[in-house]
Formats: C-alpha cells, structure tokens, sequence
C-alpha cells in the first residue's frame, strides 16, 4: 500500500470573464460569464514511504495545486487523493497533524515574533509534547545552524534565513511526509545549496517522505530519484530523472579550441552550435558517431589545442521535454 | 484533556493578546478619542436632560455612566472585522490556517477575542482612571463614571461582560467569515459599523427609541451587545429581566456560533488559492 494515491486527480475553477475596457466592465455588471479553467485534468501517481518525488512543469502546470490538494488546501473536482489511508479534504484536521509543509513564497512564521516565540506557538498548536518539542527543536536548530537567529523577529530574516527557520517549523511536529512548493525560489547559491542538503539529510536519515515542486532542475538533479513532469494538468512523465534526459535528448556537445582559425568541418551527423574566430561548439548524437572516433577524426586533420565534451544544460533538456508535449503556459 | 485539547487555542489567544497590547500609540490614541466623544455625548445627554428630563427612560447619572462604560469598551463592539484575516485572505496565508490540526472556526475565533481585549483593556483601564476617579477628584462628580449599582448587579455583571465579548466575537466571526469569501473588507465594514452602533444601543440606549420598535430592538441580537450589558451594570435591569437579558446574551451567541461555523464550512469549500 503506496503512502500517497493519487487517481484521476482533477481541479476545475471558474473564472470570471469579461470584455476589456470600460463597456466590459459595466457589462459585468449586468451579465457574467464565466470560463473553466482546468487546474487539473487527470493525474494518477502512487509514491512509497521514504521516497524523494520531484514534481517539475512551467508555471500554471497543475504542480501547485496538486499539493495545496495533497496538504487539504483544496478540496479537488474530482479523482481520489489517499495519504497514509486518509483523504486529506476529508479528514483535514487528522491529516495535517502528520504532514509538514514548506511554500517557498509564504511564510507560516509570525512576521512580528521572534523566532523562537513562533517555534513554541507551532508546538502548543500541533500539541507536542514539552519534552519531545525541546528534543526536536534543538535537532532542526542545530541542523539548519539558526542559534544565531532564534531571538530575532522574523521581519528582520534574510530570505535565506527565513527559510531555514521554515523547515525548522515545518518539522517541530515531526511529520512522515514533507510538501514542498519551490522551497528555493528567490534564494542565493549557498542558500539554496543548504537547503538541498538538509532535504537530502531529512529524506535519507530519518526517512521522511518528500514531494516537492521546482523550477530549479539543480534541485531535482541534486536530490530526486523520480521527477514526476506536470504540463497543463497533464502528467507527462514519471520515472527516474536520467531517463527522462535520455528519452528526450541523448545529444552531447564537444568544445574544440584551434591552434589556428577555426576550420569548416562537414562531418555528416554533426552540427554547429557555435562557431568563434579559433573554436567550435559541435552537438552529435553518441549512439551514431561514437565520441572517440570523431576525437579522432578532427585531431588528426586539425592542429587543436583543447578539446572537452560536456551534455546539455538539465534547463535545456526541460525546455525542449515541454516543447515536445507542448506544455509551455498557455 | 481538556487542556491538551484547549492548549493550540490558549496559546493562539495569548500570542495575539500579547502581540495587539504592544500596541502603546494606537491605545493612546483610542483612549484620547473616545474620551473626547465621551465628553461630547454627555453634554449632549445634560442639554436633552435640561430640556425635559421627565421624558427620559433613565436617569442622567445612569446615561452619564453608560456613556463612559460604552466609551471604555467601544474596542469590543464589532464594528470591524479583525484585519488579520483580510490581511491572510490577500497573502494567502489561510492556506496556512488550514494546514494546522484546529478547528477552523474555533482557531479564527480565540485569535480574534485575543485582538479584541488587548484593544479593549489599555483603553479601559485608562478610562476608569480619567472617568472614574480624575472626574470625582476634580470636583466633577456628577459626570463620573460610577461603580456597579449594588453588589449583584456587580456580580450579574461578570457573566454579563463576558457574554458581551462572546457574542460580540461571534458578530465579528461573521463578518471575518464575509471577508474571506469576498477578498475585501471595505463593503463588510462599512455595512457593519452603522449597524452595530444602532442596535447595540451604543449611540442611545435602546429605550430612547420609539416605543414602536422596542419590542424589536430588545429582542434582537445586538442588543446583547451594549444595551443589557450595561443596564445590568447600573441596575436598571434587576431580578428575572437581568437573567432573560443574559439568557438572550447567550442564546444568541450560539446562533450566531452556529451560524458562523456553517458558513466558514461552505466558505472553505469554495476556496480557492490560485498562483505559487
């Protein structure tokens, strides 16, 4: 039995609309209409405890609803949602007392205490008990180093910071199952990178389930197994992210630095990607023309003076995976 | 159990309290106001008692004290709905409300009786201290705010003012409630606050009205807020009248609870968070 069903999974809202400009306006007034918008269509897909899921898609992708759906944000249209054997709209109040979840652009914070105050506000709300509340916040406070920060009002945080404080309050409650919806938008490198390793900690040390959302294939290359791809409500793809970058693009890219001008080359199966004065960027495909033979082929007619193969950008294998299915923002 | 039941609530209610009566300004400001108006209204109520005193249902000293106790505990009245929730409702933090294992309604419900007596109590407490004994020491007696008329109506009093609170936050659940479906605060406020200075007898005790509209104006739920309260407070409603004054206090309270409960459950079906 899966920790986490999802079946059929669709959300409808209604829009209003209306003509543009004044006369629509007033027309509105008198008449509405109103327009479907599918949020969701039809989404299935069943994660075990312990598992990391990434979910990725563009903006307006469905991914974010799926998890204010999963969290018993929203009640969907309809399909069928089970976590840990309860329906989380249904049973709302049981449900989250076991989740913990993290937006990246809200806080869950008390702008105006410190941080501290809201970590004891947060135990008394989900009923932690004194003893295990102190074990626990002095766990995440070391791992996510936030001694410094806990006496500070939460309106005087750095983003980065703030998040960190986040997590900690995500967790003080100690759920099995971790929803998080861009957890490091907006954040600067090391910030992101500490985030990533805590989730990653969290995921394989205390076995906690993770199903989060990103823009930022860094995240999902550094910490998902699985990338579930989410396109106009759709489910596009599951499976193990490697995979999925060679389904959609098994090209690899050779950098090639001349001793002298930069030859036209006319190898068939090989294009240009970038060509300057001394050097080239070509894209083949390994599985046609094995990457030692055309090492060897172009070093032996060219005086070269370095040579590096690299694969596409993980942005680049996305962008082109949505172009394919069509999936960009409407 | 019952405190590990009641303990989310409590503490939602102390983290509000605390945080609104840091407020120090704004109380200052409150207090400076309403002693004003407080002013104004009695010399008002002394020229109308000047003119036909006979006429009138209670007494000046009576009015004097009303006025003053309704000046002291105007940030009781539900005349505004708690911003907190029109502020929650825009940044979509009840999407966070709704991930906390509480009752929807009850955690709304003490965050928002929390706001309301930490705005109520600095401006009492400053307000018994210029009406009730600055006004007496200066030689103003008769325009003082005077104690409980008597030990039980003293006594009759407490349940009195804490059903006040009750129903007034139960007012307020409902127009929180209106907030939320409708994203803005403006329209419920500007609705509300005529209302419930009408009907709950904070601009004229309920009794100045034409006796017409008494029997309607005494039975309908904001006069639960002002009017009996404050009439239990100086005796003019004694015996069985003051405990059908707080009976209809209470009754309406759980209508309106029940009301706000039901309506909160289909608001939250309906809602709706779009964006990341």
């Amino acid at each position: 039995m899966p920790q986490i069903l999802v079946e059929a999974l669709a959300k409808t809202y209604r829009v209003a609309e209306r003509a543009p400009g004044l006369t629509g306006a007033m027309l509105g007034l008198v008449r509405r209409r109103w327009r479907e918008v599918h949020a969701l269509a039809d989404v299935s897909f069943s994660l075990e405890a312990g598992e990391l899921l990434a979910f990725i898609g563009p903006n307006g992708a469905g991914k974010s609803t799926t998890v204010k759906i999963l969290s018993g944000i929203l009640r969907p249209s309809s399909g069928r949602v089970e976590v840990d054997g309860l329906v989380p709209y249904e049973d709302r109040v049981r449900h989250v007392a076991r989740i913990g979840v993290v937006f990246g652009q809200r806080s869950q914070l008390w702008w105006d205490l410190p941080v501290i105050d809201g970590f004891d506000l947060l135990a008394d709300i989900y009923r932690v008990e004194p003893e295990r509340y102190r074990r626990r916040r002095d766990e995440l406070v070391a791992m996510l180093r936030l001694e410094p920060l806990l006496d500070q009002p939460v309106r005087q945080l750095s983003l980065g910071q703030r998040m960190r404080a986040e997590f900690a309050a995500a967790l003080l409650h100690d759920p099995a199952i971790l929803f998080l919806d861009e957890p490091t938008i907006g954040l600067d490198a090391p910030s992101k990178l500490a985030v990533r390793d805590f989730v990653r900690r969290l995921n394989r040390e205390q076995g906690v389930t993770v199903l989060l959302t990103t823009h930022d294939m860094h995240d999902v290359e550094a910490l998902a197994e699985r990338v579930i791809v989410i396109g106009q409500g759709r489910l596009l793809t599951d499976g193990p992210f490697e995979s999925l970058r060679a389904s959609v693009l098994a090209e690899r890219r050779l950098h090639i630095d001349f001793a002298g001008a930069a030859p036209e080359l006319g190898i068939p199966g090989v294009t240009v990607r970038a060509r300057s004065e001394r050097s080239l960027e070509l894209a083949f495909d390994p599985t046609k023309i094995p990457t030692p033979k055309l090492i060897a082929d172009i070093t032996a007619r060219h005086a070269v003076d370095d040579i590096h193969v690299d694969e596409p950008a993980i942005e680049e294998v996305i962008a082109r995976f949505y172009d394919l299915h069509d999936a960009g923002e409407a | 159990m019952t405190t590990r039941a009641a303990r989310p609530y409590l503490a939602a209610f102390r983290a509000r309290f605390q945080l609104v009566l840091q407020y120090r300004a704004a109380a200052l400001a409150g207090f400076a106001t309403q002693l004003w108006w407080g002013a104004i209204r009695i010399l008002v109520f002394a020229a109308f008692y000047g003119v036909n005193a006979a006429a009138a249902p209670i007494g000046l000293t009576d009015v004097v004290t009303y006025v003053w106790l309704g000046q002291a505990l105007l940030a009781l009245q539900p005349w505004l709905a708690d911003p907190e929730v029109g502020q929650a409702v825009r940044s979509g933090g009840v999407g966070y409300d709704r991930l906390r294992p509480l009752d929807a309604y009850g955690y709304w419900y003490v965050r928002t009786v929390g706001w309301m007596l930490a705005r109520a109590l600095p401006r009492a407490v400053l307000m018994v201290l210029a009406a009730a004994i600055v006004l007496p020491l200066v030689g103003l007696d008769d325009w003082a705010w005077r104690p409980p008329s008597g030990v039980t109506a003293a006594l009759l009093f407490i349940p009195a003012f804490i059903l006040m609170t009750m129903l007034a936050a139960a007012v307020l659940m409902l127009a929180n409630i209106i907030v939320a479906a409708s994203l803005n605060e403006r329209g419920v406020n500007a609705v509300l606050a005529p209302l419930v200075i009408v009907f709950s007898g904070s601009l004229l005790p309920l009794d100045f009205y034409p006796d017409a509209w008494r029997p309607f104006l005494h039975v309908q739920p904001l006069a639960g807020l002002v009017d009996i309260p404050f009439r239990i407070y100086f005796a003019d409603l004694t015996g069985n009248a003051a405990l059908r004054g707080l009976a209809l206090q209470a009754g309406w309270t759980l209508v309106l609870i029940a009301l706000g409960r039901f309506a909160m459950e289909r608001m939250m079906r309906r809602l709706e968070m779009q964006g990341g």
